[in-house]
């Protein structure tokens, strides 16, 4: 388990981490997740010994790890920008925390040959980071951090610099590595898709404070507040309430709870079908339909409907 | 921007022809000075006594001075990229001094400093008119060079390298011989070139500080210069030719030494 207690740490006047306290389970694939500026990234690297914290203990697998430096913590760190070694081949930059523990050359060499081979670049070992593509450095990357099979992963916005297919990629591909290596995996993301695609247990932060703490599909059911919910996922306003664009359900009559509106305009997307409904005195609402449900209703502009939303992932404002 | 070819074949022929009027003419003259009268007599001039005695105390205060401004050149880069403290701003500017001063007034003050009456005048052993002002005055002549190179490329490398490396397990010295040294290499081997350079053939500083004692504390330049000023125009050419020798060596065995350029 890592553990962070009490931890403050300001830059200057700035705030970036303002008393977090938080457990990390073993094996477990956290995601941190938050804005820029939230303070994920100085979590992150405040477990890992790059950062010294203000106040509060950093603990990990039980001990107290504030004051030891990086290099004793047994931890891999993956880099947004994956900085490679670049002067060195691809087997010398994974090799390196090897090298560093003075192994033999031939176990080294069939480390490396065998990570090569887990993270797809097998026959790449003598090619130097410059001719390698963002995806394979990052691969390259993750290779180099688990070589030292670290007690714990830590990946610092790691698709960041990487185009939309090949994060996507990505992504898939370390999802099942984890399930492979089973490492306790901290990824450190601002964006909510990839951390809902990607993690088993989500940490969302803002302002330097930890907003909420659980697994994926809780938090974007059962949001502690209005920012998590906004920022787990689009939200419409209705009333008093926030409620997510697919939970309204539109009904051509009258009902319970049921709020009278007029449609506006229909945008057919494929499967989505998006209409914005103008309710009294209040902002469009914007409602997302199965294209399926869109085509029973049919729905067109000027039609007045019925709007109801059921008791599902709301928060109070 | 699109220059035509008419336009380019010109600017460039532009600037070979400065290139080769100011620094290749003056050069190649001394070249063809020098042998204007034969080898034999280039080798005569260049293997008196003086010459001797003036070739190996160029090339030994040379050989203290760059090593020494190399590591502290390196060592101050480090602090100036990575450090953050109060003051940075006027290390960076005092960098600059023997730059921005000319190297008379640089052998002026170590006179004020060192010679007799000065704050260190009491030293056990004599600095100005000696060996070790000379080796004193090239050093600060020199200082920047090195510096001023390394800086740049440790502020364009960035240290997340170094932080990877640190999150391997390496220490700092194990970090620093084998992620950052590699890295600024290029910038060393330029900073180390223009010191040598600078090295041999200051004159300034060394000519107020050295005493010029014949066969003991003159150096090459000052050899060329006591040479020139004696109407010994052939000698001067001859020490002259030496120096520029010493010099395209210096570069060619530099760029050598670090021909594998690694792409990166």
């Amino acid at each position: 388990m890592i553990a962070a207690r009490g931890v403050t740490k300001r830059f200057g006047d700035f705030v970036a981490l303002d008393d977090v306290s938080i457990e990390i389970p073993d094996g477990s694939l956290t995601a941190l997740l938050g804005p820029s500026g939230s303070g994920k990234s100085t979590l992150l690297r405040i477990v890992a010994g790059l950062e010294q914290p203000d106040e509060g203990v950093v603990e990990i697998h039980g001990s107290d790890q504030t004051r030891v430096p990086p290099q004793r913590r047994e931890i891999g760190f993956v880099f947004q920008h994956y900085a490679a070694f670049k002067h060195m081949t691809v087997h010398d930059n994974v090799a390196f925390g090897l090298t560093i523990r003075k192994q033999p050359k031939q176990r080294v060499r069939a480390r490396v040959e065998e990570l090569l081979g887990i993270v797809g670049l097998s026959g790449y070992a003598e090619r130097y980071p410059s001719q390698l593509s963002g995806g394979q450095r990052q691969r390259m990357a993750l290779a180099r951090a688990l070589a030292v099979e670290p007690r714990v992963l830590l990946l610092d916005e790691p698709f960041g610099a990487l185009d939309a297919l090949v994060r996507a990629e990505l992504r898939e591909w370390l999802r099942r590595l984890h399930e492979e290596v089973h490492v306790t995996t901290v990824l450190v993301t601002h964006d909510q898709e990839e951390a809902m695609a990607i993690a088993d247990h989500l940490v969302v932060m803002d302002h330097g404070r930890i907003e909420q703490v659980g697994p994926p599909r809780e938090i974007y059911d059962r949001p502690a507040n209005g920012f998590v919910m906004g920022f787990l996922g689009p939200v419409a306003r209705l009333g008093d309430r926030l409620v997510r664009p697919h939970d309204i359900v539109v009904e051509l009559e009258p009902g319970e709870d049921a709020v009278e509106a007029q449609v506006g305009r229909v945008v057919h997307l494929g499967f989505e079908v998006r209409v914005e409904l103008v309710l009294d005195g209040q902002d469009p609402v914007l409602v997302q339909l199965t294209r399926h449900d869109a085509e029973q209703l049919e729905l067109a502009h000027g039609d007045i409907v019925w709007v109801r939303a059921p008791r599902l992932a709301q928060a109070a404002t | 921007m699109t220059v035509d070819r008419g336009w380019r074949i010109a600017l460039r022929t532009l600037a070979l022809a400065y290139l080769a009027l100011l620094l290749l003419a003056p050069v190649g003259l001394v070249f063809y000075r020098t042998f204007e009268h034969g080898v034999m007599a280039v080798w005569d001039s260049i293997t008196t006594p003086a010459a001797i005695s003036a070739f190996w105390l160029t090339i030994e205060v040379t050989a203290i001075a760059v090593p020494l401004n190399t590591i502290f050149g390196v060592l101050c880069a480090l602090v100036l990229a990575r450090g953050r403290f109060r003051g940075k701003a006027l290390l960076d500017a005092i960098i600059d001094l023997p730059f921005a001063i000319s190297p008379i007034v640089v052998g002026l003050a170590l006179v004020l400093l060192f010679g007799r009456g000065g704050w260190l005048g009491d030293l056990p052993f004599q600095v100005i008119f000696s060996f070790p002002g000379i080796v004193l005055a090239t050093i600060f002549v020199t200082l920047p060079f090195v510096v001023r190179e390394v800086t740049p490329v440790l502020r364009e490398i960035g240290d997340e390298q170094e932080q990877a490396a640190s999150t391997l397990g390496a220490d700092n010295w194990q970090t620093f011989w084998r992620i950052t040294l590699p890295a600024i290499r290029w910038g060393v081997a330029y900073g180390v070139i223009l010191s040598v350079a600078r090295s041999i053939g200051e004159f300034g500083a060394v000519s107020v500080v050295s005493g010029k004692i014949s066969g003991e504390t003159e150096t090459l330049t000052l050899l060329v210069e006591k040479r020139f000023a004696n109407f010994d125009i052939a000698g001067a050419y001859a020490a002259s030719g030496l120096l520029a020798v010493i010099a395209l060596t210096t570069l060619v065995v530099m760029t050598l030494s670090n021909a594998r350029r690694d792409e990166t």
